[in-house]
Order: structure tokens, then sequence, then C-alpha cells
């Protein structure tokens, strides 16, 4: 708050003497930037400053002897990079695997959220008795801390106390030995469904509150002239929602992505191969081996990757919104 | 209207199957939480022979639960209060002002959904170290280091949200405060932020989830003095023992104030993403 005073005391005044040279400036000019001073201030401090020297690190052999004194961790320019993106080396191939991993786990939780949710939000559409009950009862995956959830589901995905392994084995009876849920190859079947139970809720709840913008009016309309529901859906439904899916898949997309949580309270200090997504793996390349260079250098490729797929997401989707 | 059959049977079958998917770990959490350990350790019944209160009682001395629930209180409410009043501001020269550099300043905020918690977070670490030693400002091991960085956590999100629900208010209720000799806060606060309750609402309760359930930063910035419940939870795992139906417990107790509070306050919560997401 200290600084937008400061803004608005010198504010005024250095309005006055640059009046000479340009063109007067409109008197309380300078209000939205003192409104806005806090918010940048903040960001600065914990995003702008930590990331620009995050890329700086990125270029230093920050390892363990220089943790401490990282004034001093001399400059190697771009051999961390080598490092990261030589595949035939441990550290290149683990990060492409990965990456490869990564993807994977973000189309099937992004698309099957969005598909629930939308579903969902479609289903409880109409109002009929009973509707408040289940629209409550599908945001509390939401509103859940985040690390209960995810307890829940690792005590449920345990191999010999868990309710997973009951249910097929016990219950339904099916034949065969109860495997491992969170370890081995099952891991990434268990990180993707609790990442889904976490993420659809949200999808429902953007496409619900876009739903009620759309006019029931349109659909009477479109019944009288004998579309179908299907029909409707992809003819009314759809592009009505279109400005809210534009945000809701990218914002899911880079949650998705970035998502550290779900692996790391899931899985704990033993990190599965199948399970190693890239926010969890370079956080255990950083701080298990403690190369912090090599780490910030994998962190900016990941950061350089978000921008290049944002970027092209939104000129194509601007492009389709101009032809259109 | 009346609905096909198959409309019927697709909405039957989705919230039949969604629901029974929503349910059982919540299910999970809430009777395992009312087991004694040897059931918790045993193979899993979807009942318990014996109900018991007890891991209610002993998860309080297993790990100092209440100190971290008082930690997590005050974290979170800072923070949000502190990234609902600078999220106001901003929104408000958004809202109502054109101004150069507006556009960047809308870009710069969302884009900040971007980045990898991974690459700031030891630089935001070191840079909390080194205010440390050079100033003499504890950040690391303190509530002041979370609070901060939980506040811009939730701040793009409810600066986007905010300015949308401000846009929906119309001009001309603070242009005629103006006219009446209002000067630009007063109209904020006596005009706009009446109107905008329910958008005011949802960004509070957003800010409160995002502080309350972080867990990243938590774990690398808190020591003994300021753990949070994020990091506590975890603490029920010793190498001896597994306390399963504590963390249950222990899951359900920090989980029962927050979700109460998101579902009394919902309506806001969507009116609020309504006015922000459909524009």
């Amino acid at each position: 708050m200290s600084a937008s005073t400061a803004v608005k005391n010198t504010g005024p005044a250095a309005g006055a003497t640059g009046r000479k040279a340009r063109k007067p400036r409109r008197q309380g000019w300078w209000l939205p930037y003192a409104l806005l001073a806090p918010a940048v201030i903040f960001e600065l401090f914990v995003h702008v400053v930590p990331m620009v020297t995050g890329i700086w690190m990125s270029f230093l052999k920050l390892t363990k002897m220089f943790i401490s004194n990282w004034g001093n961790a001399p400059f190697v320019g771009l051999k961390n990079y080598q490092v990261a993106l030589d595949f035939d080396s441990a550290v290149g191939m683990g990060l492409l695997k990965s990456f490869g991993i990564t993807i994977a786990f973000t189309l099937l939780v992004v698309g099957i959220s969005w598909g629930l949710g939308m579903a969902a939000a479609v289903a409880l559409q109409k109002t009929f008795k009973g509707r408040a009950i289940f629209r409550t009862l599908f945001l509390i995956p939401y509103a859940l801390p985040m690390y209960a959830g995810v307890i829940a589901w690792k005590f449920m995905l345990q191999k010999d106390n868990g309710a997973l392994n009951h249910l097929i084995f016990d219950n339904l009876g099916l034949p065969g030995d109860k495997p491992f849920w969170l370890i081995g190859d099952n891991a990434f079947i268990s990180v993707v469904i609790v990442a889904i139970w976490r993420l659809w809720p949200f999808a429902f709840l953007m496409l619900m509150a876009g739903l009620q913008s759309i006019p029931t009016d349109v659909y009477e309309a479109a019944s009288v002239d004998g579309a179908k529901p299907l029909r409707q859906w992809w003819n009314i439904t759809l592009p009505m929602l279109r400005p809210v899916n534009i945000s809701l898949v990218l914002v899911m997309f880079l949650w998705t992505f970035n998502d550290f949580n779900t692996p790391f309270v899931l899985f704990g200090g033993s990190q599965p191969p199948a399970g190693d997504l890239i926010s969890f793996h370079i956080y255990n390349a950083s701080f298990l081996t403690w190369n912090f260079g090599s780490g910030a250098a994998m962190s900016v490729l990941l950061l350089l990757f978000l921008m290049v797929v944002s970027g092209i997401y939104v000129l194509f989707m601007n492009r389709r919104k101009d032809n259109a | 209207m009346h609905d096909t059959t198959g409309t019927k049977v697709f909405r039957v079958v989705t919230i039949t199957l969604l629901s029974i998917f929503t349910i059982i770990p919540i299910y999970v959490m809430v009777i395992s939480g009312l087991k004694p350990l040897k059931d918790v350790q045993g193979t899993f019944s979807w009942w318990p022979e014996t109900l018991t209160i007890q891991p209610y009682i002993d998860m309080w001395k297993t790990v100092p639960l209440a100190d971290y629930f008082v930690n997590s209180v005050i974290v979170s409410t800072v923070s949000t209060v502190l990234s609902l009043i600078i999220a106001i501001f901003a929104a408000y020269a958004v809202s109502r002002y054109t101004f150069r550099g507006r556009s960047l300043f809308s870009g710069a905020v969302l884009s900040t959904q971007m980045l990898p918690g991974v690459l700031f977070l030891l630089p935001l670490f070191l840079i909390f170290v080194n205010i440390n030693t050079n100033f003499g400002i504890q950040l690391v091991g303190t509530r002041a280091g979370l609070i901060i960085t939980y506040l811009t956590f939730s701040l793009p999100f409810s600066i986007w949200m905010l300015a949308g629900y401000f846009n929906g208010i119309p001009r001309e209720l603070d242009e005629a405060a103006k006219v009446d000799g209002c000067g630009p806060m007063r109209a904020l606060i006596k005009v706009i932020l009446p109107a905008a309750r329910p958008g005011l609402v949802a960004v509070a309760i957003y800010s409160f989830m995002t502080s309350w359930g972080e867990v990243l930063f938590a774990s690398v910035m808190t020591t003994d003095a300021n753990r949070t419940l994020a990091v506590g939870l975890q603490l029920y795992s010793t190498q001896t023992n597994v306390y399963w139906n504590q963390i249950m417990a222990a899951s359900v107790v920090v989980s029962i104030p927050i979700v109460i509070g998101f579902l009394l306050l919902q309506k806001n919560f969507v009116a609020g993403l309504t006015a922000g997401a459909v524009k």
C-alpha cells in the first residue's frame, strides 16, 4: 500500500511538469495505475522476479556445493539444457519419458473431465425434483481440500486393505491376485482416475454457469422445428458455450500439465515410473539429486512448451472466430 | 416440452454413474474414520464391525493437528482478505478505466496460470532466505511468507472474475454517484461493492480454497512452527504404523468447514463465474 500512496503523491506533480512537452494529461490519469500497483507489486515479487531468477539459475552449475552460496555458482551457458535434451543420456531420457507420460495424462484427464462435466451439466440443465441435491453432490470433490480427496483415494488404492481390490476381487469375485495400484504400471491408471475425480466438477461448474445464459426459448423453437436432443446439443448448446469452452479447456490443460499435487500426495516419496508426471519429475530431479541448475533448465523448457502450445491455441481460436 | 426416452435414459445413467463415482471415496473416508486401527489395517469392509469415535480423539495427539489447524486458518483468512482487497482495486481499474497498458496487464495476469510451480518454487525460497539475511525479515518458516505467496496464487483468477462482475454493473450507477460529488473511491465503496456482493463472495471462497488446499509450497516453505494442514495430514504415516483411521478422521475434520462454506455459498460462486466467463 505504501507504493500506491507514493504514486499518488508524485503523480499530479509529474503530470504538471510533463504538460509542456506532451499533450496535457487528463486529471487523475494516474488513478488506474495506483489501483493496479498492489497487484503488480505482489505478482512481481512472487511470480516474475522468481521466474527471472529461475531462468538465470538454469545457466548455472548450481549443485549441492553452491546452494548456500549460489552467487558463486559457475556460469555454464547452455550446458544444463544440453544435458536435459540429450536423449541418449539417462537425464534426457528420463525427461522425455516423463514428458510423454504427462501428455497422455493431460489428454485423458482433460478430455474425460470435460466430457463428464458436459454430460452432468446437460443432465441437470432442466429443473426436476432433486436437481439441487445432485448439483451439490457433484461439487463436493471440487470443494474438498485437494489433499483430503487424494489421501482418501490413496487409502482406497492400497493393495491389501484398500477398497478397490476388495470391490473387484472379494465383492465381484474376479479371479486372480490383488494387484498393486500405486506401484508399477497401474500407477498411471490410478493417477489419471484420481485427477479426473478432482477436475471434472470444475468443468461441470463452468459449463453449468455457461448453460444458464442460454435462453430456454431457443430450445423450444428448435424442438418445434423437430430438432432431436442430440442435434439441439450440437447446434445450440455447443456453439453457445464456445466462449466458456475456449478458456475452460485452456485452463484445464495448463493446470493438468503442471499438476504436482496429485502425484505428490498419491505416491509420496516412492515415485513409480508410470506415474512420473513432469512437475513431479522436475521436483525430484532438483531436490533428490540437489542439482538445481538442471532442474531450473527443465522447468524453463516446460514453460516454453506451455507458452508455445497456449500461443498456437489462442491464435487458432481467434482466427476461427474471425472466419465465422 | 416433453423429454424423449433417450433423454431420460441419458439423464438417469449419467446422474447414477457420476453419483457413485463421486460418493465412493467420500464414503470410504467417512466410514474408515470410524473404525478401530486393526480394521483399517486388515481387509477392507464396506460396513465396520465396530464403530468407534476413538480416531477422532486420538488424531489430535498423534500429530499436533490443532496447531496446524490454527496455522491454516490464519494463513488462509489473512491471504484471502488481502487478495480480495488487492483484486477489488485492480478489477476496478480494469473495468472502469481505459489506460495505456490495460490489455498488457490483463494478459500478463492470466498468463501466470501457465507458470509451473516448480520453476519459481526454489528461486522464491532463495529470495526469502536472502531477504532474511539482508533485511532480517523472516519469511521462511513464518506465516507471513505463506500469506504473501498464497495471495498471489488466487489474485489472477480473482481479478479476472471480479472485472467481469464489475462490467455487468451499469456504469450509469457510478457516474450518477460521481455527479453527486463522490470521488472514485467513494463510488467504488458506496455503489459498486454493494452491487457486486455475489462476485466478492465467489472470489473470497475461491481464494480461501486455494490457500487451504495448497501442498507444494507448504511442504517446502514451512517448518514445525508454521506447518499447515496440507503438510500435517501426511505426518500420520510413521515408520511403524500408518494410522489410516486417524488420517481419514482428520481429512473429514479439515474438509467440513470448507465444504459446508462452499456449498452454502455455491449460488454466489456460480453467479460470479457466469459474470466472469460469459462475456
